[in-house]
């Protein structure tokens, strides 16, 4: 009975079988720790027991943790280097139905809020997959509700299908080179056909993530000139359509981090879009455009988190093992009073992030929470890379110690998707009502 | 013969694999409190094999319907939590026997058996799929118990699962010293997992929010005529004792001498 022989033994010996890859994908590279202490968390991989997430928040970061774990710090690296799109593990996404997770019920979504699709980005970036994990799923969570709040029964069921099932990705155009934050400004045009059937469009975007890969866009142009609205606001379109790299000029954006996911300019003339992709109203497309900004700062604010958090793992580990003089450098306090600071930060952002979920998932519409905690988690997540890279002194410059990766990532959401200093503006004129400063 | 598997599946929360475990400050067993748990790896095979008889059916690969899967568990409070994964990756409904949590791994195989029998007989159950053992206790003993209870042909350590026919013919194989042994019975019967089996699937998200809706009924042991006897008594729990290390020999000469000393040459 040798299968029996081999049945009677520890939980040590089936973790040593030939299996054990199967079960290191289960639970992930970090052997188990125990839950002792309720912060033992900065260095154990994906913890998963914050004390204010909710059941169903605890569930989603419980089951999204198993499938981060199948692609480990190297697997980053390497896509990393040869500037290749995660594509198998957004398909693994898709295929257990995580693309839906805000999409509504009977287009194969799950309908959670933002506050469950906050813990999903949290814990894609966390797990090492930083801003390129997030960014390769980022625009697909949340970035068709426009299309989920005003599209046409016929729309959803075309574009949200495919979406959810990752058959589809797609790519969010609105900022022009030539206006950057100021998007009243746009000045790419769509003229209707005579036939009306038809919309033309000329015009050029950037920082298009993912257009490389996608085919679909999501896309703002002008459908009345600036000089024939009354308010700037008025007069712009919004586009659901085929990205098709024959009509559409794409050009990649050589840049600092996350080269796995691909930035870029668009370039078209005379793109012809059916009119029946377009979302809600003509000249309505800016006031349904801003539904769903909120959420996606809290997004942002969350990915930056999970990078964040990540470093600090990396620090604290290090810090931990690393000798140096006969003593684990973390013994020095030059080397872990920054890390406990950077805990402390990233805590306090995460709670401000996730309070704006919450009170976004209430049907609260004010920016203030979202922008606030979007730009204080940034600013941790940034901190904390930079510690991470020193903790590690030489090495952390090198590319096996992945927080030279996460440092490049990490001004992504400090920039994006709207800066440090226009989010002090939203504040300085919304909750400190002071004069316009732009 | 019936023409629909009505499949029950025994589960257990266990303290995660990964996790090294400790013995208590008692010296009664294994410290729990605090420490991760989750579904015992083998029951992860057996719910596994149970949803794949149903797709199988679905895609005309199974002569046979699966008419309902029924997960269960006894265990503390926490229970439900593995039954949910449980219904999440498949199975229609489920079971919490409550019991008391124990550093000893619950109850005993046969008090375990005793009550699996009283909910195949209750709820009509004609296939049990069970972990071949649960990591905690690694008795190993309750599928081949239940099996003599209910007195129906029993294949352990399977490997692979074959629905042959309408009238239940069943092929299992497992694996022996020799190579693969393939065993034929016909249903109702008892099937014990292996690792070999299948390679579990991850619960989609949809599947995991309709599992928190799928129904879970709290049951007692009393329900099924059985009480928490124990017939084995634990004296004590200590962990092995520490390896002394090596020495380390300079060449060949230096071991054999080494090996002469010690008198094993």
């Amino acid at each position: 009975m040798a299968s029996l022989a081999r049945g009677l033994t520890s939980r040590a010996s089936i973790a040593n079988s030939v299996l054990r890859p199967y079960y290191e994908r289960l639970i992930g590279p970090n052997k188990g720790r125990r839950y002792a202490h309720t912060h033992a968390r900065a260095v154990e991989y994906l913890q998963n027991h914050d004390t204010d997430l909710t059941e169903s928040q605890r569930t989603v970061r419980e089951a999204i943790t198993k499938t981060c774990a199948n692609y480990s710090d190297e697997y980053w690296l390497k896509q990393d280097e040869l500037k290749k799109f995660p594509a198998d593990f957004h398909r693994a996404l898709a295929q257990d139905g995580w693309l839906g997770i805000c999409m509504p019920h009977e287009y194969g979504g799950s309908e959670l809020g933002i506050a469950e699709a906050a813990v999903m980005m949290q814990t894609i970036s966390e797990s090492g997959g930083g801003m390129t994990a997030a960014s390769s799923v980022h625009m697909n969570i949340f970035g068709l509700e426009p299309v989920v709040k005003f599209g046409t029964e016929e729309q959803k069921k075309r574009w949200l299908e495919p979406l959810i099932a990752g058959k589809e990705r797609a790519c969010f155009g609105v900022t022009e080179p030539n206006n950057g934050l100021d998007t009243l400004k746009l000045q790419s045009l769509a003229r209707r056909e005579k036939n009306g059937d038809y919309y033309n469009l000329s015009g050029q975007k950037i920082w298009i993530s993912t257009a490389q890969n996608a085919q679909k866009i999501l896309i703002l142009v002008r459908t009345t000139p600036l000089d024939e609205v009354q308010k700037p606001s008025q007069g712009l379109s919004l586009f659901y359509t085929d990205l098709d790299p024959s009509v559409v000029e794409i050009t990649e954006i050589p840049k600092m981090g996350r080269a796995a996911v691909d930035t870029n300019t668009l370039f078209f003339e005379n793109w012809r879009v059916p009119a029946n992709d377009m979302v809600g109203k003509e000249n309505d497309g800016f006031k349904i455009i801003l539904h769903g900004m909120n959420a996606e700062r809290i997004l942002i604010g969350a990915e930056a988190l999970g990078l964040g958090y990540a470093a600090l793992r990396k620090a604290a580990i290090y810090a931990g093992e690393r000798e140096v003089f006969g003593r684990a450098i973390g013994k020095n306090q030059a080397i872990q009073h920054p890390l406990a600071d950077s805990w402390m930060k990233l805590e306090a952002a995460r709670l401000m992030i996730y309070h704006a979920a919450r009170m976004y998932d209430q049907g609260y519409a004010g920016g203030e929470y979202a922008n606030a905690g979007k730009y204080l988690a940034a600013e941790a997540a940034f901190e904390a890379c930079e510690r991470a890279v020193l903790t590690h002194g030489g090495m952390g410059y090198a590319k096996e110690y992945h927080v030279e990766r996460y440092l490049r990532e990490v001004f992504i959401p400090r920039i994006a998707p709207v800066s440090r200093e226009m989010i002090c503006n939203y504040i300085g004129e919304r909750v400190l009502g002071l004069p316009k400063s732009y | 013969m019936a023409s629909k598997l009505r499949i029950l599946v025994p589960v257990k929360r266990v303290i995660d694999y990964a996790i090294k475990p400790r013995i208590n400050k008692a010296q009664t067993g294994v410290e729990t409190a605090g420490v991760k748990h989750s579904l015992n790896p083998f029951d992860e095979l057996s719910i596994e094999e149970a949803v794949r008889l149903r797709e199988n059916h679905k895609n005309k690969k199974s002569p046979m319907e699966v008419e309902n899967i029924l997960a269960l568990s006894a265990g503390g409070p926490k229970t439900p939590d593995v039954l949910r994964t449980a219904m999440a990756m498949g199975a229609d409904r489920a079971f919490h026997i409550d019991v008391p949590e124990s550093a000893d791994g619950g109850p005993e195989p046969l008090t375990v058996a005793k009550m699996l029998r009283g909910v195949v007989e209750k709820e009509n159950i004609n296939l049990v799929l069970l972990g071949k053992q649960a990591i905690d206790g690694d008795q190993g003993q309750t599928g081949q118990m239940l099996a003599g209870l209910l007195g129906w042909p029993q294949a352990t350590q399977a490997s692979k699962v074959e629905i042959k026919d309408e009238a239940g013919t069943v092929e299992v194989t497992h694996e022996v010293d020799g190579g693969i042994e393939t065993l034929r019975a016909k249903l109702p019967m008892v099937i014990t997992t292996d690792l070999r089996l299948n390679e579990p699937r991850y619960a989609s998200l949809p599947n995991i929010m309709k599992a928190k809706k799928k129904p879970l009924e709290k049951k007692t042991l009393a329900d099924f005529g059985v009480e928490d006897k124990r017939r084995l008594k634990t004296l004590k729990v200590t962990e092995p004792p520490a390896r002394t290390g090596g020495g380390k020999v300079e060449d060949v000469d230096g071991l054999i001498s080494k090996l002469k000393e010690l008198g094993a040459l």
